[in-house]
């Protein structure tokens, strides 16, 4: 592993006088990016990997806490770990051109502090010096819900460190088992139903990650409805009888969505205030249209359509201006399209493609049209992104039972996020908490 | 008298009978009939009679009264059976199930040749609600099934509001691929999940034969 350090212009970012983790709701992405003038991280070649040396920890519990941060930062694709299982803490100046020799670009010293919390080092290994110090506290009891999205939120920290770009750790993933709702956390841990939603399909996060919208299914049909999981409460959004699903809340976090109708449906959308009318975004003619996902600037929308006789996947301005045929087909093509997820950049479209009769997860660049196949192996559909714009989560049967599997676009690395009954239909949170 | 003089007697009298029977035949006795004892005697018989018949003609009436209820028991039973027979089979083919060919919601001739089959029922019995739900198999996105599975749903509506069943005694429902009728896969399977069910949901109690 040899990464290319070509400057070292890192700078740490005055990040507020106290040191304090903030559990704070994820702002939109663009708030999350350097402000202009400031940058963050090593500086390297793209398409390398900055290799990050994991010093070992001492301490209470120090060996999971160093785990689960070290995965995370793993998994996130970005940096390559080296993390010796043993050894002992170093103290001192550390030699950083031997581990400039192990492939290490930056190097992770982690510690407890007094207070029961993770002191942060980040040093450069090229340039020699510490970028990056800090004291964080750890929420919860050890091994609860908050204590491990504490880490998350620290490791996402780091990273953004190292990279420049935070980790997409500090994030839980809403899916279905058993026709009812649950989360797990981005690392595969915590798997559990949401109270109250035995009845669900196809959820989706706002973007404030602190309310969900899901199609419920009872005898007399499907209604969306929005839950608070904060408070729990819920509320049906839909009024028309017949099929109401696949809600989608705007960037904006204003409006939400939703496919309906009784005789083929359309998709409309609902001011969650109660402010304005219900408008309608599609004019199918009896076709279906169903499952919107919003461009970033929530100006435009890609949907299904059964318009063209086979599902498709379309654009439309959010005012339902503008139709368009996004994925290009030729003459005669009988493709089965459908599951579009917007990127979080804007930059891409995926969704499930039906290849040989079965479904694969592929890619569509927004500027190019160029459409890139992204799996290959069993059936494999209903893709969401990650607050990263880099990683999907989607269903494949690949080992037998339906379960959720995370891809790193970019590299291709596959790992399983479910294990245990039949998973489907994920939805990647937005970031849920930050470290700074 | 002396037993001399009883047998001279006799002697004589027994000449005199000898003498009466050779000269002319005498008339035989008429024994003295009781009558008292044959009328009561023959008023016995006919009691008698009388008791026999009167108890065969209840018996017989039993009988005939038995094989009466018997009869309309038996008809009874076997027109209520017509009835049971012909109510099962009424909602038999009201409740058959339609099937779609793969992502299509367009009515097979064999599914509208089976929505035929259950007009008699609803024309009989205008007061019933029925629901059809459509459903899909579990090849398609998940989501998109749900709708695909509401035209489905739809597209039995239409063709019984086109025969004349008003469109307010209809609710449709689309439940995707969430409730299939078959597990598994393969296309026999497949085939048996894309369908619309129908239900009564209101009147089903009290249904009319057509």
């Amino acid at each position: 592993m040899n990464h290319t350090i070509r400057s070292i212009p890192s700078v740490v970012v005055a990040l507020g006088s106290a040191a304090v983790l903030s559990l704070v709701l994820a702002a939109p992405l663009r708030a999350q990016e350097p402000s202009q003038g400031v940058r963050i991280g090593l500086t390297y070649s793209a398409g390398t990997r900055p290799g990050l040396y994991v010093l070992p920890l001492r301490g209470a519990n120090a060996d999971s806490i160093r785990a689960i941060i070290t995965r995370d930062i793993d998994f996130g694709d970005r940096i390559s770990v080296i993390a010796p299982d043993s050894g002992v803490p170093v103290t001192g100046r550390l030699n950083y051109p031997l581990y400039g020799r192990l492939g290490a670009a930056a190097i992770l010293q982690l510690s407890m502090n007094a207070a029961g919390g993770l002191h942060v080092v980040v040093h450069e290994v090229g340039a020699g010096r510490v970028i990056h110090t800090k004291d964080y506290p750890i929420a919860g009891s050890t091994f609860s819900p908050d204590w491990r999205m504490s880490l998350h939120a620290i490791a996402d920290e780091i990273e953004r460190q190292v990279t420049g770009v935070p980790g997409i750790a500090a994030t839980r993933v809403l899916f279905v088992r058993g026709g009812a709702l649950w989360q797990i956390d981005s690392d595969g841990h915590g798997a559990k139903p949401v109270a109250g939603a035995a009845s669900a399909l196809g959820p989706v996060w706002h973007p404030s990650g602190t309310m969900v919208a899901y199609t419920e299914m009872r005898d007399d049909g499907t209604h969306v409805l929005v839950r608070d999981l904060v408070s729990g409460s819920v509320r049906r959004v839909s009024r028309r009888a017949g099929a109401n699903s696949s809600p989608a809340f705007s960037p904006d976090g204003k409006t939400l969505a939703y496919s309906s109708g009784e005789d083929g449906t359309d998709l409309f959308s609902v001011a969650l205030d109660g402010s304005a009318d219900e408008t309608r975004i599609t004019v199918g003619r009896g076709s279906t249209n169903s499952q919107p996902t919003f461009a970033p600037d929530g100006r435009r929308v890609a949907f299904t359509t059964s318009r063209l006789g086979r599902p498709e996947i379309y654009i439309t301005d959010s005012d339902g201006a503008n139709p368009e045929l996004l994925t290009t087909s030729g003459f005669g093509d009988q493709l089965y399209r459908a599951d579009p997820s917007w990127s979080p950049d804007g930059r891409f479209v995926a969704f499930s493609t039906q290849i040989e009769g079965r479904f694969q997860i592929a890619t569509i660049g927004l500027r190019d049209r160029a459409v890139k196949q992204h799996t290959i192996e069993k059936v494999n559909e209903d893709p969401s992104w990650a607050p990263d714009a880099r990683h999907l989560v989607f269903t494949s049967n690949r080992s037998d039972v339906k379960q959720l599997w995370v891809l790193d676009t970019e590299s291709g690395r596959l790992r399983q996020l479910t294990h245990g009954p039949a998973s489907r239909m994920a939805a990647w949170s937005p970031r849920l908490s930050t470290a700074r | 008298m002396s037993n001399r003089s009883l047998l001279v007697v006799a002697v004589a009298a027994v000449a005199l009978s000898a003498a009466a029977c050779q000269k002319q035949p005498e008339v035989a006795p008429v024994p003295a009939v009781n009558t008292d004892s044959i009328n009561a005697a023959n008023e016995r018989a006919r009691l008698e009679a009388e008791r026999i018949a009167r108890e065969r003609a209840e018996a017989d009436r039993i009988a005939r009264e038995r094989a009466e209820a018997d009869r309309i028991a038996r008809d009874k039973a076997e027109a209520e059976a017509r009835a049971r027979a012909a109510m099962a089979a009424a909602r038999a083919a009201f409740a058959t199930a339609i099937y779609f060919d793969l992502d299509k919601s367009e009515l097979t001739s064999e599914a509208r040749a089976a929505l035929d089959a259950k007009l008699p029922l609803l024309r009989a019995n205008p007061n019933v609600r029925i629901r059809v739900a459509g459903h899909a198999d579990d090849r398609g996105s998940d989501e998109y099934n749900v709708a695909l599975s509401q035209r489905r749903a739809a597209a039995a509506k239409r063709y019984l509001v086109d025969q004349g069943i008003p469109a307010d005694r209809i609710d449709v429902a689309g439940f995707g691929e969430e409730r299939p009728a078959m597990q598994g896969s393969g296309e026999d399977v497949w085939s048996k999940n894309r369908r619309d069910e129908f239900e009564i949901i209101v009147g089903g109690e009290t249904l009319r034969l057509p």
